[in-house]
C-alpha cells in the first residue's frame, strides 16, 4: 500500500495518546461526540427527550463517524429492489450479465518499497524489502519479501504469500504462509496477521507467526511519512522480531529479538520513482544478541542506505 | 474571505505549465475525418473558432473511430464520433422522431448514452442495460420521438471512451421555435483530456489514491500555521482529518497533474472565440462533460443571467460565477459591451483551467485571472448540520462556511438511515447529521465575493408536471473509501448491488444521502428529477443532481419509463468503480 500523510509532524503523536494498531474506532469517536451546545431541538431525526434510547432510534445519532457496527435496525440496501436482480428477470438482456464495473476487475501492484545499498562500519550489503497484490478491492493475493544480499549470496530472506481481506475501513486481515531461507537452515510459517492505517497515518504491520517444533514468532512494522513538500518525503520506521523460542541454527533466540529504527528521505521524481538516502540503527537483543557475540559480530550497529522506492 | 494559509499552490513548473497550457494548435490532428457533414452550417457558431460541425434534421450518420489529436506535444489516439472533438452538435426539432445511425470503427464495443433526454429504454445506450452495446463493425440505429427542448449532450457509455474524447451537444429547438432571444448563440462545452491510458489513471489511483493530488498538507504547513496561529491551533485544525485518515485536499481525485482542459476541444492556449458585436446578447450553453472534473464558470466583468439548466427553462438569475457538475448543462445570457472577455472554468481542485474568449475579433484577448487558492474541506463538509449547529465552534481554523446556517436543519427532514452494508471496509464516513441547505455553492465558491449560483436559486417556473404527492421515500446513501480508491451506494458496489424497484406509475421521493467529502453529481436515466428544497417544495427538474459533502437532498420521480435504467455518479471514475445503481420500472 502506498500512503501519504496529510501531516507531519510525529510529536503530535505524544499529546494523543491512542492504543495504536488495535483502534480502528475508538479515535473516530470524537467528530460525533460532542453533544454538549447542541439545539436538540433543530436536529432531525434526533429522538428529543429520551437520550438513553437514542442509539436504537433510526436518525439517532449513531456516535461514529467511522466504522463500528450496524445497529440492528440498520437499513436493508436491497430493501428496494422488489425481489428484482442485476443479472436477469424483466427487461434484463439475454445472456450472462455484461456490465461488470472495475469493482469486479482485478488489479495488480508492485512497490519496492526498499532497495538499498547498507553500509555498517566493516560491511556493505543490499537489502530489499517488497510488496505485491493482486486481487480486488477487498479481496488480494499478497506476497511480501524482505531480505539481505550479501556477497552476491542471499544471508537472510523472508517470503509471505497471504491472503489478504479487508477487515475494516482501513484495516486488512492477512493469512498465509512464511517461508525463511538463506545460509540458515530454512523455516516455514503460518502467517497470519493485519496491515493497515492507524489513526494519524500510521501504516503498521503486524504478524504472528506459528513454525513447526512449536516455534512462534511475532513481527511488527511501522511506517509514517513526513510532507515536506509534495515530492520530498521524510520516512521514520521501525521494525522488531520478537521469538518464542530459541532457534540456535538459525541464531534466534527467545524474546525481542532485533529492533531497527530508521530515517529516509525520498524525492518522488514520479510518484513511481523515489530514489532516497538515510540511515538505520539496528539491535540485537536476548538470546539473538549472545548468538550474535558468539559469533564474533557486533550487537548494535548504525548503517547509512541509499536506494530506489519504486512501483508499477 | 477566510483562505487557508497554509495551503500554498506550488507554482506551476514548465513542464507543468505546458499541460495547463495544452498547444495552441492542439486538438484533432490532419483535419476532420470525411465522415463530417459539411460544417459551420446552421445557427450556432458561425462565427466562432475550433466548434465542433452542426449535424442539422432528423436522419444522422455517427462513425465512431479512432483519432489522433496532440493537446500537449505529444499524439495521442482519441475515440471520436465523426472524427471531431467535441462530437458534432446534434440540432434537433421538438417533435419530430430522429434516426441515429452509429457505426463501430473501433476494434472494441462503444455506445451513445443521449444525456436528459427522455426516450424508450432500449434506446437509452448503456450497455448492459439498455443493449447489448455497440460491437465493432456494426450499426446500431437509435430511434426515438424527442418530445422535449433545450440543451442537451450525449456521450459514451462504454469504459472510458467519454474521457477519450467521445462527447458531444444536443440543441432540441422548441416546436414553436427558440423562445430565449439572443443575437449569438454559442456551445461552450467544458471537458477534460489526459496523455494517459484511463485505464492507467485509475489503476494508479487504486494503487495510490492521492496519485495526482499535490496539495496535500505538508510539515511546512504545519509549521507555518502552528507559528501563525499557535501550536494548539494548528494541531487541532488537523486533528479530525488524522484520526479519520481523509485529506483535507482531496477534492478532484484527478488533477491538472495529467489533465489538459478544454473548452470545446480547445486547450487554453488555443483559446476557444466567440465572436459578438458590442451591445449583443449572446447565449452561452454550458455543457459539463468533464469526466472527473467541475469546472467554476466565470467571465470576469459580465453578469452571466442563467436562463436554462438541464434542459429546462428556470426562473432567470443574474450572477457572477457558477459551478458545472459533470453531466449538467447551464444557459446563461450575456450581453457583452466591451472588446473582449475572458470565459474562465477553473477546476474544482484550483490546479488548471478551460478557458476561452469573447471578442469582437478573432485576435483579441482579455486577461486571464489568476487560480484562485484551494481550500481545505471544511468542517461542514465532514460533518454536515452538525458542525453548522455550532457544536465544532470550538475547532480552531475552522471554516464554517455555507451561506447561510439557519434552515439547514428543516422541521420536515426525515431520519437518516445508514444502511447496515456501510459498516464495512467500503466506507470511510457516516454523516449522521447531514446539512439540508442547498444555498451552499460549495467549497472554494463559499464567501468569494462573488455572486454564485446555488441550487437554491434554480427554479422551473411553475408546479411540476406531476403534481401528486409522493407515495414513498427510497433512501439511498452514497459512500466510498477514498483510501482503497472505493465507490458504491449504500457501501455496496455495483456488482453486489440490486436493482432499485420503481413501481410503473408511481410518484416517489428520493433521498440522497452523502456520506463522502467528495461532491458527487448524480445523474438518474429515464426520468426526470424534481428538485426539492429541504422543506419538501418543489425547486427544478433536473438531470443530474450533484450533492455536495456531508448533505442529504430529495427529488421526485414519477416513474413512467417501464424498462431497465442506469443511475450513477456522473464522476466518471466513481461510476466504473461501481457507484452504479440499475432501476428497474414494472
Amino acid at each position: 500500500m502506498n500512503k501519504r500523510l496529510t501531516l507531519g509532524c510525529v510529536f503530535l503523536l505524544s499529546s494523543s495518546a491512542f492504543p495504536v494498531w488495535a483502534d480502528n474506532d475508538a479515535a473516530q469517536d470524537r467528530p460525533t461526540m460532542p453533544m454538549k451546545n447542541m439545539d436538540h431541538n433543530a436536529m432531525p431525526g434526533m429522538n428529543h427527550g429520551d437520550k438513553q434510547s437514542a442509539n436504537e432510534k433510526p436518525g439517532a445519532m449513531q456516535g461514529r463517524a467511522q466504522g463500528g457496527s450496524a445497529p440492528a435496525n440498520a437499513r436493508d440496501p436491497h430493501a428496494y429492489s422488489g425481489g428484482y436482480s442485476i443479472e436477469s428477470g424483466k427487461y434484463a438482456l439475454p445472456g450472462p450479465r455484461i456490465l461488470k464495473l472495475a469493482d469486479e476487475y482485478n488489479f495488480a501492484s508492485l512497490l519496492v518499497d526498499r532497495l538499498e545499498m547498507v553500509r555498517t562500519s566493516d560491511n556493505s550489503s543490499i537489502t530489499y524489502d517488497l510488496q505485491g497484490w493482486y486481487g480486488r478491492d477487498y479481496d488480494r493475493l499478497v506476497i511480501k519479501a524482505e531480505g539481505n544480499v550479501d556477497n552476491g549470496k542471499i544471508e537472510e530472506a523472508s517470503t509471505e504469500l497471504l491472503w489478504s481481506h479487508a477487515l475494516t475501513t482501513y484495516w486488512d486481515g492477512q493469512l498465509g504462509l512464511r517461508y525463511d531461507s538463506g545460509e540458515d537452515p530454512g523455516r516455514t510459517w503460518v502467517a497470519f496477521g493485519v496491515q493497515g492505517l492507524a489513526p494519524y497515518w500510521f501504516e503498521l504491520d503486524i504478524t504472528g507467526y506459528v513454525g513447526e517444533e512449536g516455534r512462534t514468532a511475532l513481527g511488527l512494522e511501522a511506517e509514517y511519512e513526513i510532507l515536506f513538500t509534495q515530492k520530498l518525503i521524510l520516512t521514520p520506521r521501525i521494525e522488531a522480531s520478537v521469538y518464542g523460542k530459541d532457534d540456535v541454527k538459525r541464531g534466534t533466540g527467545s524474546g525481542l529479538s532485533e529492533f531497527s529504527a530508521g530515517l529516509r528521505l525520498r524525492y518522488e521524481i514520479r510518484r513511481e520513482f523515489a530514489p532516497y538516502a538515510g540511515i538505520e540503527w539496528a539491535s540485537t537483543y536476548g538470546g539473538t544478541a549472545d548468538y550474535a557475540r558468539a559469533a564474533g559480530l557486533d550487537t548494535r550497529e548504525t548503517r547509512a542506505v541509499a536506494g530506489l522506492r519504486f512501483w508499477f | 474571505m477566510r483562505r487557508t494559509p497554509s495551503n500554498t499552490r506550488v507554482i506551476p513548473d514548465l513542464s507543468r505549465r505546458r499541460f495547463l497550457q495544452g498547444l495552441a494548435a492542439g486538438g484533432v490532428l490532419a483535419g476532420l475525418s470525411p465522415w463530417v457533414k459539411p460544417a459551420w452550417a446552421g445557427e450556432v457558431a458561425t462565427t466562432a473558432t475550433g466548434m465542433a460541425p452542426v449535424l442539422s434534421g432528423t436522419e444522422f450518420d455517427l462513425v465512431v473511430a479512432e483519432t489522433a489529436v496532440n493537446y500537449t506535444g505529444s499524439p495521442r489516439m482519441a475515440t471520436t464520433i465523426n472524427g471531431s472533438i467535441p462530437s458534432p452538435i446534434l440540432r434537433w426539432r421538438e417533435g419530430d422522431t430522429v434516426t441515429i445511425r452509429v457505426t463501430n470503427r473501433l476494434n472494441t464495443s462503444t455506445s451513445i448514452h443521449w444525456h436528459g433526454i427522455i426516450l424508450p429504454y432500449q434506446m437509452d445506450g448503456v450497455p448492459g442495460i439498455s443493449f447489448a452495446g455497440i460491437a465493432p463493425g456494426e450499426t446500431f440505429t437509435y430511434r426515438f420521438k424527442v418530445d422535449q427542448a433545450g440543451t442537451y449532450w450525449y456521450h459514451s457509455h462504454s469504459g472510458f471512451q467519454e474521457q477519450t474524447g467521445m462527447y458531444g451537444t444536443i440543441i432540441v429547438e422548441p416546436r414553436g421555435g427558440e423562445h430565449i432571444r439572443a443575437d449569438r448563440d454559442y456551445v461552450v462545452q467544458l471537458s477534460d483530456w489526459t496523455d494517459e491510458d484511463p485505464m492507467k489513471v485509475y489503476a494508479k489511483l487504486k494503487k495510490q489514491s492521492d496519485y495526482y493530488n499535490f496539495n496535500a498538507p505538508t510539515a511546512m504547513d504545519f509549521f507555518r500555521d502552528a507559528s501563525e496561529r499557535g501550536l494548539g491551533k494548528a494541531m487541532e485544525r488537523r486533528r479530525m482529518w488524522n484520526q479519520m485518515r481523509m485529506s483535507p485536499t482531496d477534492l478532484a481525485d484527478i488533477s491538472a497533474h495529467t489533465y489538459t482542459y478544454l473548452m470545446n476541444g480547445t486547450t487554453p492556449a488555443g483559446n476557444w472565440t466567440g465572436l459578438f458585436n458590442p451591445g449583443e446578447r449572446v447565449r452561452l450553453r454550458f455543457i459539463s462533460s468533464g469526466t472527473q472534473s467541475f469546472f467554476d464558470v466565470r467571465i470576469p466583468g459580465l453578469k452571466m443571467t442563467v436562463v436554462h439548466v438541464d434542459g429546462q427553462d428556470i426562473e432567470p438569475v443574474t450572477v457572477d460565477e457558477l459551478r458545472c457538475g459533470p453531466g449538467e448543462t447551464y444557459d446563461v445570457l450575456v450581453t457583452p459591451q466591451d472588446d473582449a472577455y475572458t470565459i474562465f472554468a477553473q477546476s474544482m481542485d484550483r490546479t488548471g483551467y478551460a478557458r476561452g474568449t469573447l471578442a469582437t475579433r478573432a485576435d483579441l484577448t482579455a486577461p486571464i485571472p489568476k487560480l484562485d487558492e484551494p481550500e481545505w474541506l471544511t468542517m461542514t463538509d465532514m460533518m454536515g448540520a452538525m458542525a453548522q449547529g455550532g457544536v465544532m465552534g470550538g475547532m480552531g481554523g475552522m471554516n464554517h462556511s455555507g451561506h447561510s446556517m439557519s434552515g439547514s436543519m428543516n422541521k420536515n427532514a426525515t431520519p437518516v438511515r445508514h444502511a447496515k452494508t456501510e459498516y464495512g471496509p467500503s466506507v470511510d464516513m457516516r454523516v449522521d447529521m447531514p446539512r439540508t441547505n442547498l444555498d451552499d455553492p460549495g467549497i472554494g465558491l463559499r464567501n468569494n465575493g462573488r455572486r454564485v449560483l446555488t441550487y437554491a436559486d434554480i427554479k422551473t417556473p411553475g408546479e411540476p408536471v406531476d403534481p401528486r404527492e409522493p407515495g414513498r421515500d427510497i433512501e439511498l446513501h452514497l459512500t466510498g473509501n477514498m483510501e482503497r480508491y472505493t465507490w458504491s451506494l449504500d457501501g455496496l458496489e455495483f456488482g453486489k448491488s440490486t436493482p432499485i424497484h420503481f413501481r410503473h406509475g408511481e410518484r416517489l421521493r428520493v433521498i440522497l444521502h452523502n456520506d463522502t467529502m467528495m461532491t458527487h453529481p448524480m445523474h438518474l436515466h429515464g426520468m426526470w428529477s424534481d428538485m426539492e428544497d429541504a422543506d419538501g417544495e418543489f425547486l427544478a427538474r433536473r438531470h443530474t443532481i450533484s450533492v455536495q459533502p456531508a448533505q442529504r437532498v430529495s427529488f421526485r420521480v414519477t416513474a413512467d419509463a417501464l424498462g431497465r435504467w442506469a443511475w450513477h455518479c456522473h464522476l466518471l471514475y466513481h461510476m466504473d468503480a461501481g457507484m452504479f445503481r440499475e432501476v428497474i420500472v414494472t
